[in-house]
């Protein structure tokens, strides 16, 4: 416990000097959120210090090995330094694909050139990473992709098409699933491959989304040469390096929304917002929501928030004391998307009509934004594997259910 | 406390496991049932649970008791509630016991509780009145007299009232039915010339009573805690036996949900086993989820009390809505999965239905326990402090006794 009350006191001392003031508030939109990469655009130079900062000590990915570039930490010092990040209500310094969906794959199944190659770029935030995976042909199917790798020399020629690649128009590199194997079943002919997006072959199209916003891009791929060294694990071996990386990308679409690992500030209860909107009752209670139809709503919600929240936590708690792995990641892919799409729509009945701005005067950015989301989070639950993709898979892998 | 259970309390859940499926399998209930008996549960294995620590579970080693907390006791409620075991836990280890721990005097305890350790007395709360579950909404009035009190009422739902040594009577000795202030605790002998208690047949095939106070003349001696400020015990008593009866029905939908699962691997239509089809294995899927939330609620709710933190009452609140949710859920499921089957008497399923009913409303249910914004009845405990950190183990094991077993669940 000594070490562990004086890595506290280091942390909280380091975050003190180094934490900008500006880096302590919420964040006004999604567009403040730092991704990195080479052609990063940062609202405010106290970001770019932060992930600077936050970056040379590895504290962006505080647990993977310092010898490419992470904290080092063990999952008691993460703990702290995450409860101390917390307590200053300090952002992320970096939000990215890189560590949250490829580095735990490639710190898994990359050899130590392609460790040494991608991770420490991972850690500072200098390359930022989009995921193709999903097809137009090939959405929760996802094992009939089509795009093909076929050796020629020590280069894969690539060709096909890639959607819902997120962010693709402002990624450096790609982690892209390829079939690679012309006459192996389904599952067996796909490899994991990584490429940078400013080779030539590479087009990007943005899709506008009913929020109005494109974080999604079709991409196309015609004669796109990527060296051979770059393909990840076995050739044909690729659908296991797929599924792991699934697991941490469910298990950050779980945490959207939910308030888990977003940072930034501590928004305003739902609760406190519903009084504001619904108003306050008179009664003794006072205090109390002054719709009883909304408070119970209201309520029923904060509860399931609870809920999940407790489980969760449970869940580390488990681990940490060695029970397993848990539940997998589907139960909370599954239940905090939904979680959030309720949470959305009670949200659009509390605000009523204020909820029904688009853009411009009328409106403030919190109404504005709760439009937006309330629209964007209509994906959580497709995106990284359906709702009922998920339900599938409890009953299978969890439940032991027979095909 | 971290939300997974130590080594110890593993080995608690796992000898209270193979304790009740083979002395009080589900066929027990049904036994008790079909024979019409008398108490509705058993002396000898109350006994026997004495000896093994159980009854005297959250009392001091002063008066027999294992010393343990909430966080034990909940492991043993959730098994059995797995098998449907018809003791008289609740009214007696968490509510005679609890009150009389609260409030009681030196007399009391020095009275009650070595009987309760030793698994020989089994007392019993007299609260409510009406069917919907409202504390304070009591009208039993308790009069004044030269040396004591003058009480007239009738009581419902008394939960073992029938078979209980000691009734603690609820009774208004000011205000009106609603108000929290102006009620009183007494301790009454169900023996006594106007006291009339007559047992009521429920649908869980559990004990309940009806109890009617005939102007009982009680010494003032017999008063619990202090006169017009019962409601300081039964807020946090109504909150610990709240979040134990959650972790009991906790139990009970849990098998429920297992041998629904159980049965979709087995059951064959079209050829096939049910479980094959996608419909049932999403419900199957959706309640796996909503049981594991279940299970976070009622463990943090347990540490809660153990730790007294300050929002045991929301969490009370929580945890029982969430559970009598989820219960209702895995009932309606359970029925439609077992379908023709489970509308029969001779398929244990709709014992799990029925308790889990009673067990719902009991203390109220999702409908009665709001969570938001009406946590303002509060006072703290009157009880000593908690004490935290690693407790020995004080159980004792099991006596082997071979008894026919009853169904597995697998």
């Amino acid at each position: 416990m000594g070490d562990l009350d004086a890595f506290r006191a280091e942390t909280r001392e380091w975050l003190e000097e180094n934490c900008p003031e500006s880096m302590r508030l919420p964040m006004k939109s999604e567009d403040e959120a730092v991704w990195g990469g080479r052609d990063a655009v940062y609202a405010n130079p106290d970001s770019k210090a932060w992930l600077d900062r936050m970056g040379a000590q590895g504290w962006t990915t505080p647990t993977w090995p310092a010898e490419y570039g992470g904290g080092g930490l063990s999952k008691e010092e993460a703990r702290v330094l995450a409860e101390e990040l917390r307590r200053i209500q300090a952002r992320p310094a970096l939000t990215s694909f890189g560590i949250s969906m490829l580095g735990p794959v490639l710190l898994e199944y990359g050899t130590e050139e392609q460790k040494q190659e991608h991770i420490p770029k991972i850690v500072r935030g200098e390359i930022r990473w989009c995921q193709g995976y999903s097809e137009p042909g090939s959405g929760s199917d996802l094992a009939s992709l089509q795009t093909k790798a076929e050796l020629d020399g020590d280069e894969y020629l690539v060709n096909g098409s890639k959607i819902w690649t997120s962010y693709a128009d402002q990624a450096d590199w790609i982690f892209c699933l390829v079939r690679t194997e012309r006459d192996a079943s389904k599952h067996d002919g796909i490899s994991f491959l990584l490429f940078d997006m400013a080779l030539p072959g590479v087009t990007i199209s943005p899709i506008k989304l009913i929020s109005g916003s494109s974080p999604f891009c079709q991409t196309f791929f015609t004669d796109v040469r990527v060296p051979a060294q770059n393909l990840i694990g076995k050739r044909g071996g690729g659908w296991t390096i797929a599924k792991a990386l699934l697991q941490h990308e469910r298990s950050m679409i779980a945490g959207m929304g939910s308030g888990i690992g977003s940072g930034g500030g501590r928004a305003r209860s739902m609760p406190d917002i519903a009084k504001d909107y619904v108003g306050r009752d008179g009664g003794s209670d006072g205090d109390r929501i002054g719709d009883p139809t909304i408070r119970d709503r209201v309520a029923q919600q904060e509860l399931d928030a609870l809920c999940f929240a407790l489980t969760t936590r449970r869940s580390l708690d488990s681990a940490k004391a060695g029970q397993g792995p848990g539940h997998g990641a589907s139960m909370f892919k599954l239940y905090g998307t939904e979680l959030n799409k309720r949470r959305c729509e009670l949200m659009m009945s509390i605000l009523g009509a204020d909820a029904l701005g688009w853009e411009g005067e009328g409106f403030n950015d919190y109404e504005l934004a709760t439009t937006r989301q309330w629209l964007r989070s209509k994906g959580n639950s497709i995106e990284g594997g359906t709702s009922e993709v998920q339900l599938n898979v409890i009953a299978k892998r969890v439940l032991g259910l027979p095909d | 406390m971290a939300l997974v259970l130590t080594d110890e309390q593993e080995l608690l859940k796992d000898t209270a496991r193979e304790f009740v499926q083979e002395r009080s399998p589900v066929t027990r209930l049904r036994a008790l049932r079909d024979e019409q008996d008398e108490t509705g549960f058993g002396r000898d294995l109350w006994k026997e649970m004495g000896e093994l620590g159980w009854t005297g579970i959250l009392l001091p080693e002063e008066v027999g008791g294992s010393d343990l907390g909430y966080a034990e006791l909940g492991v043993l409620l959730e098994e059995l509630g797995r098998t449907l075991v018809p003791e008289p836990f609740l009214s007696t280890v968490v509510l005679g016991a609890g009150a009389i721990s609260l409030a009681g005097s030196d007399a009391q305890k020095a009275a009650l509780l070595p009987g309760i350790a030793s698994g020989e007395r089994v007392m019993a709360l007299a609260l409510q009145e009406r069917g919907r579950f409202a504390p304070y909404d009591v009208s039993t009035k308790a009069e004044a007299t030269g040396s004591g009190f003058r009480v007239t009422g009738e009581k419902r739902f008394v939960l073992d009232g029938h078979v209980a040594d000691d009734l603690l009577v609820v009774a208004r000795t000011s205000g009106s039915a609603g108000e929290r202030d102006g009620l009183t605790l007494f301790l009454v002998d169900p023996a006594s010339d106007s006291v009339r208690v007559t047992r009521t047949i429920m649908v869980d095939s559990r004990n309940a009573a009806r109890v009617q106070l005939d102007g009982v003349e009680i010494d003032a001696a017999q008063v619990v805690g202090q006169v017009d400020r019962a409601a300081d015990v039964l807020d946090p008593l109504l909150d610990r036996a709240t979040i134990a009866l959650s972790a009991e029905l906790f139990g009970t939908l849990s098998e429920a949900y297992e041998r629904t699962l159980e049965y979709l691997k087995t059951r064959e239509q079209f050829g096939v086993k049910i479980g094959t089809f996608q419909a049932l294995k999403h419900r199957a899927a959706n309640l796996f989820c909503e049981v594991e939330l279940c299970k976070s609620i009622v463990m943090e709710a347990l540490r809660a009390i153990d730790e007294g933190r300050p929002n045991v009452a929301q969490l009370a609140s929580a945890a029982k809505a969430r559970v009598s949710d989820t219960a209702a859920l895995v009932g309606c499921d359970a029925a439609q999965i077992f379908a023709g089957i489970g509308m029969t008497d001779e398929e244990e399923i709709g014992f799990f239905l029925k308790r889990a009913r009673a067990a719902e409303i009991t203390f109220g249910d999702a409908a009665t326990r709001p969570t938001t914004g009406t946590a303002s009845r509060r006072s703290p405990a009157t009880e000593r402090s908690p004490t935290p950190g690693p407790r020995e183990r004080r159980l004792r094991r099991p006596r082997r006794e071979s008894a026919a077993a009853g169904r597995v669940p697998g």
